[in-house]
């Protein structure tokens, strides 16, 4: 009783904390780091050196008066946030953060739900995700959220189609759908699945970039600079629940890559033996440490790249990637039974 | 017991939500309940125990086919055509009639025994992905190919429709 649900449960409530909060701060982070790649000092006032500015955000948020275009269709209005953030949350159902631990008896498990196609679990709620885009532009009743939210859906899925190509490529290293399953095969095998696929680990940093609408590929958001976005119309607790929901996106998209390419809760170099005592670090603080330094690029190539034309983004996931992704397919096929 | 209560809540919302899909005023609405419609259909098969139906059926469905249907309905806005015919409820009546000839031949296709529930083969196990994956390039290796050459000849025929020039 209490291992199948009690503690599920209270798991599922330290990760909705832990992602809130960290969203929280990411946002903060990304101000700094941008901050100071140029060479200023970003948000300073609220705390010792910002650090509390994401609390003036949430409180500012709540209080914006809540406004709704007149003829927009309400039902959809309200949804729209909610579509978007919803699935951003339960990805994080089956992410292994760590080893399996015992208390008092008690097995807490280093996930919440270890589901055998756990893989495609996140696949399949990111591609729902997207409806919360589409309907956003829409029922805001708008021209341009419309168009906004039309090519920012349209260049998601497009990407996904080069996203999911490269994870096939580390199912079939890994021979198994479950992300603990995953973690295990790098185990196993000693190497991170990284270094065995740096090319599928590449084509999968730039789609999850261009997935979470992140620079050099957020055109559909940052029209918002020069016209308007999808979220246009939205104002106080809505806004955040979009602000929310992509970086939680991102953080997810982290996730999926700390475990799947750089070995989840692993230390670094697992089959090399003198290196174990590197073991004696907690498997979710490997974790944390490897899913922050891949935000941290996130974030250090929004203040570096400059920003991709639409067509020149379409053509770069249809024409290259998918193509490439392909044909890493193919060549891992080939490499697993020849050699 | 659970099984039953969750098959019986599962099937009355998606007879609800397919109800609501051809009685919604707005196409956009009902195109949004085509989706919980298919999502609680994924939420049927993972009480089947086929939990890789279940994501492919959000996947590729829900997350990917009626996405490219709601562009549609979004962009080109239709409203609901005028009454062709002078009597109003010409199209009530005609819609019960055809109803119940389905109805009819339903229940005669269950009478005379062409459609047997399959015997249950106990809990499948939990390598849905393996075993589909066998049965499908092993048993049903044909049709695999054959609903491939059909989906490229479908993406040719969607190219050459939308082209501006080759």
């Amino acid at each position: 009783m209490v291992e199948t649900a009690i503690v599920p449960l209270i798991m599922i409530v330290i990760v909705l904390v832990a992602v809130l909060v960290t969203v929280m701060y990411i946002v903060l982070l990304e101000r700094k780091v941008q901050a100071w790649v140029q060479v200023r000092l970003g948000p300073m006032r609220v705390g010792p050196h910002g650090t509390l500015q994401p609390l003036a955000d949430v409180l500012k948020l709540f209080v914006k008066e809540d406004i709704t275009p007149a003829r927009a269709d309400k039902w959809v209005f309200t949804a729209a946030p909610i579509i978007v953030l919803v699935p951003a949350l339960i990805a994080f159902a089956v992410i292994p953060f760590g080893r399996d631990l015992t208390l008092f008896g008690i097995t807490i498990p280093g996930r919440i739900a270890d589901v055998n196609v756990g893989l495609l679990y996140i696949i399949s709620v990111a591609s729902i995700g997207i409806y919360g885009i589409i309907l956003g532009g829409w029922a805001s009743n708008s021209k341009y959220p419309l168009l906004a939210s039309l090519r920012s859906s349209a260049q998601l899925i497009s990407y996904e189609i080069a996203v999911t190509m490269t994870l096939v490529t580390v199912i079939m290293l890994a021979g198994t759908l479950s992300m603990v399953g995953i973690v295990d095969a790098q185990l196993s095998k000693g190497w991170w699945f990284g270094f065995m696929q740096p090319v599928a680990f590449f084509i999968y940093f730039i789609g999850g970039l261009a997935e979470t609408n992140r620079a050099p590929f957020d055109l559909p958001e940052a029209e918002q600079e020069l016209v308007a976005g999808f979220h246009t119309e939205y104002s106080g607790m809505r806004f955040a629940f979009y602000f929310l929901a992509e970086y939680a996106n991102m953080i997810v998209v982290s996730s999926v890559a700390t475990t799947l390419f750089l070995g989840g809760w692993l230390a670094p170099f697992p089959n090399v033996a003198w290196l174990s005592f590197l073991g004696f670090v907690p498997g979710w603080a490997w974790f944390m440490l490897k899913t922050f330094g891949f935000l941290y690029v996130f974030l250090w190539v929004r203040a570096t790249l400059p920003r991709y034309r639409y067509d020149q983004l379409m053509r770069l996931g249809w024409k290259w990637l998918i193509p490439l992704a392909i044909l890493n397919v193919v060549v891992t096929g080939l490499l697993k039974v020849l050699v | 017991m659970v099984e039953a209560a969750a098959f019986y809540i599962l099937a009355a919302l998606i007879l609800g939500f397919g109800a609501l899909v051809i009685t919604a005023k707005s196409t956009v609405h009902s195109v949004l309940f085509l989706v919980a419609d298919f999502l609680c259909v994924a939420a049927l098969y993972v009480t089947l125990q086929a939990q890789f139906l279940a994501v492919i059926q959000v996947m590729v469905y829900a997350g990917g086919i009626v996405v490219l249907y709601l562009f549609v309905v979004m962009l080109v806005n239709l409203k609901r055509p005028p009454e062709a015919h002078s009597d109003p409820r010409r199209r009530g009546r005609l819609g019960f009639v055809m109803a119940v000839a389905v109805l009819a031949e339903l229940v005669a296709i269950f009478a005379v025994g062409w459609a047997k529930p399959a015997t249950a083969a106990g809990a499948l196990s939990p390598n849905n992905v393996e075993q589909i994956g066998r049965a499908l390039y092993t048993d049903y290796l044909i049709p695999f190919e054959l609903a491939s050459i059909l989906l490229l000849v479908a993406m040719i025929g969607a190219i050459i429709l939308a082209k501006r020039e080759l």
